[in-house]
This record gives C-alpha cells, structure tokens and sequence, in this order.
C-alpha cells in the first residue's frame, strides 16, 4: 500500500504577500489583476478576507462589497515562483517523487522513502509542515492517504496549517460523505451529468453500477468510479520527468472591446508571436491551432482547425486562426477577450519533406530562421527591441506582451 | 520592522557565503565576532525570507538575514 501526501500552500499568493508586508496582516488581503486594464479579479485571499465572504474569481467590486477595508495588492509572479521552487526543495528531501500540481500544490510518493526516514507519514506530514512554516512562513495543509485523489481530498479538508490522513481502514467514512464535485476532475459540467442519476456524494458515486456511469460520461465514468473507490493507481511523477506537453496557447482579456476584423488580426498577430516562440523554445511543432472567442456578454466559443504542415512559426498560426476566426464569427457582439492555442504538437526534429511542385515546406523553413533570429534579439535587447509594423497600428491594443508577462491563475480559480 | 543593511561577506570556493562585517545606516561599520548558526529561516517580524545567520556583534546576538543577497535585520518596533 502507498504512502502519498499532498501538500497544499494555503491562501498562497495571499500568504507571500502578507509575510513580506506585516502592515497588512491584520486586515482582509486580495491579491488581484489590474482593474484599468480590465483584469480586475482576485486571484487569492487571506484568511481575513475568506471569512468575509471574498472568493477567488470574483470582480474587485464584488470583492470590495463584501470586505470594504479590503487592502488589495497587485501579483508578483517572481515571488511565487521562487516560493514554489523553495517549498519542492524542502519536499525533495523526503522523496525523488515530486509532482507538482500548479504553483502552490504538490504530491509526495513516501513509499519508497518510509525505510531511510525511520518515521511514518503522519509525521512526516507534520514535519514537512513546520519547515516550511519556519523556513518559508508560510502555512500549508497536508492530506495523508494511500492514493493521490483522496491526498488531495485529505488536504482540503483542513485549512489552514492542518495534516488530515485518510488511511484505507476508514476511506469510506471519512471520503464518501462528501459532494462529488469535491472529488478532482469532477468540475460543474460533471458534477451536473452525475446529478441527473441522483449521484450526488462520492459514496453514491463508488456505489452506482461501473456501466451506467461508463454509459453516461465515457471514459471518465470508469476512472472517477475507482477514484472514488480508492482504486486510483496513477503514480507521482519523478522530479525529473516533466509532463508531456499537449497545447501551448496564449489569451488575453483586451483594454478595449474588439470590434472590427483588423482589432482581431492584431491581437492575433501578438497572441500567435508568443505562442510560436513558446514552441521554439520547447522545440515542438504543433499542427493545429484551437482559438476562444468570448464576447462582452462573456459567451464563449472556441474552434479548432487542422494545418496542413507542422509548423511553429507565427504566420501559418495567425492565417488559420484569421481563418477560424471569419469562418465562425458574425460580430453580433464586439469582442472582450480571446485566445489562441497551438494543438497537436510534435518533435520539432522531424525532417520535414521538401516538395518538387511548391516551395511551401521550404519557405516555412526560411521563415523559422527569421523567427529564431527574432527570438535571439529579444532575448538580448528586450521584447521591444523589434516589432511587427501592423503592431503600430494600435499601440493600446497590441501592448501586451504574453511570453514575459503571463498570468498564472492558480487552480482554484477555475473551481 | 527591517532594517536592511550593507554588508561584506567572504564567498568560499563552494560558493558558501559567511557574513564578515556590516555597516550600520550612520556609517559605523561593525565586525561580525562570530556565526553560530545557519540556516534557510523567514522572518514574520520583518518579512522575509532567506539563509538566517545568528552571529554575534559587538557582544550582542544577532540575527541576519540574506535574501537573495539583500541582506536585512529585525528591528524593534517603533
């Protein structure tokens, strides 16, 4: 039997902010987006705040409605990292198995560790707590349990700064009562699918026959049964084994509504610049591009298309996302936010083949060297140090600049 | 409170860096006599974290504190 812990930062970016700031510990803290440039959500709250009812997600206003002494304090994405990296490395020490889940979560396999650590994982959990409360002064809570689902159901369930184990004797106990939306990967479409054949706790969703739920939602109604049966066997990733890319995209929330195809072109033309460096520097090559398109009644639509090469250059990944774009969009509402993603990727070191009849492969190949070069100069002299001509057209629109400044929204936020 | 302080420091081969001296805002400049202890620690009284070395200066324990190579003190509170 396993012994895995899932340790959660509570209140992470919140926490960071409150320990490099003692002014602000004694009041309710959001860390939140920029409101003049319409990115005014919160990403992450003290416990002062939580108690008042502020949620991860929400507007600042509503935010501010709730908690009116709310001290608001803008992200600052270095810290975290660093935080993140100085917590694994604490982790480290207990286990070659680290799996990170987003910036402030992490698995630990102790399995194989249990013999050289003389302890149990209990303890364990209890130390690892009180380094990084001493080390970081920051709190984490710890699930205890023998497979990562109920870890990670371990660790929510007391916060902050708490060790909750769930040992195999009283899964059921302990697991079963809970909402079945508790339960990871089942978010609110889910959550609503299970509903409609009254599985509403996680126990009613271990004990409803495997073929109904196979029947209902596929695939997935097999993998949460045994996740609620206990029976997840998915390992904790080794620290040196990365998780396999599969899309690289980039979106923004732009200053102003889009309202014509150029407004959209030009964003595009930003958003497809960044994914395609991120390619190269992943040394992939995707053959397809998926764009999201949400108006400012915050409706969403996403399509995605197939390309005819692999490529990871920015001018193939534009062309078909202007393609999708004038293929599925009617304008019936100006545009708030959007997004692009490349799919399908592969190795970039795969030969491409040449043609006799046209010169398409080879002049993808003429424009990744240009590409690269552009990637060499900003690199050396900044993001700025060249641009796209059609960039200047609105200065406002295409100023942003989604490699460097990328936000990070931890994963409560999409709960 | 943090006070936030220069300092000098001796870097040995392992990269291991052991704090000598620090000058204090009004210039006095200070030999560190001697480090006892160090270790990744934060501090809640001045807000930060980093390798915390507890030395003693002028007779008087210390703590200092080097994150990322801004070297920083608590102080008393106003």
């Amino acid at each position: 039997m396993r012994s895995i812990l899932h340790v959660d930062m509570n209140n992470f970016y919140a926490s960071v902010e409150c320990l490099y700031n003692p002014e602000i510990r004694n009041f309710p803290v959001a860390v939140a987006g920029d409101p003049l440039n319409r990115h005014g959500i919160i990403l992450a709250k003290n416990m002062i705040a939580k108690k008042l009812g502020v949620a991860t997600g929400e507007a600042i206003w509503e935010a501010k409605l709730k908690a009116p002494g709310l001290v608001l304090v803008p992200p600052d994405y270095k810290k975290y990292l660093r935080f993140s990296r100085m917590a694994r490395e604490i982790y480290y020490e207990y286990s070659d198995q680290v799996e990170a889940f987003g910036l402030d979560e992490n698995w630990i396999d102790l399995t194989y560790s249990l013999k050289y650590l003389h302890s149990d994982p209990v303890s364990i959990a209890n130390t690892i707590r009180e380094r990084v409360k001493e080390e970081l002064g920051v709190t984490v809570s710890v699930g205890v349990s023998f497979n990562k689902i109920f870890a990670k159901l371990g660790s929510d369930m007391k916060k902050p700064d708490a060790t909750t184990e769930i040992p195999y004797e009283h899964f059921r106990e302990i697991v079963w009562p809970l909402p079945v939306s508790d339960l990871l990967y089942v978010g609110k479409a889910t959550a609503r699918k299970l509903e409609l054949i009254a599985v509403n706790t996680i126990g009613d969703l271990a004990r409803m026959d495997v073929a109904i739920l196979k029947r209902r939602l596929g695939k997935w109604g097999e993998i949460l049964w045994l996740f609620a049966n206990g029976m997840d066997t998915s390992p904790v990733r080794k620290i040196s084994e990365s998780e396999q890319i599969k899309s690289i995209g980039n979106g923004t929330t732009c200053p102003r509504d889009l309202k014509t195809e150029q407004d959209v072109r030009l964003v595009f033309t930003v958003l497809a610049e960044s994914v395609a460096a991120r390619l190269r520097d992943c040394c992939v090559k995707c053959q397809g591009v998926q764009i999201y398109l949400r108006d400012n009644d915050l409706f969403t639509i996403s399509r995605q298309k197939k390309m005819e090469f692999p490529c990871c250059t920015s001018a193939p990944i534009l062309e078909t996302a202007m393609e999708l774009f004038r293929q599925h969009y009617r304008w019936h509402k100006p545009l708030r936010s959007v997004s692009l993603s490349a799919i399908y990727l592969v190795t970039a070191n795969k030969h491409v083949q040449l043609s006799l009849f046209d010169d398409t492969a080879e002049q993808l190949l003429v424009q990744e060297q240009i590409e690269k070069t552009i990637d060499m100069l900003r690199y050396r002299f900044g993001h700025n140090a060249i641009m796209r001509a059609s960039a200047l057209l609105d200065k406002k629109l295409t100023g942003f600049n989604p490699k460097e400044d990328h936000t990070i929204h931890p994963y409560s936020y999409f709960r | 409170m943090k006070i936030n302080l220069k300092v000098t420091a001796d870097f040995d081969l392992d990269g291991k860096i052991m704090p000598r001296a620090i000058e204090w805002e009004d210039g006095r400049v200070f030999a560190i006599d001697r480090v006892f202890d160090v270790r990744r620690a934060a501090s809640l009284k001045a807000g930060g974290v980093g390798m915390r070395y507890i030395c003693r200066i002028c007779g008087r324990t210390v703590a200092l504190f080097n994150d990322e190579n801004k070297w920083f003190m608590e102080g008393k509170e106003n």
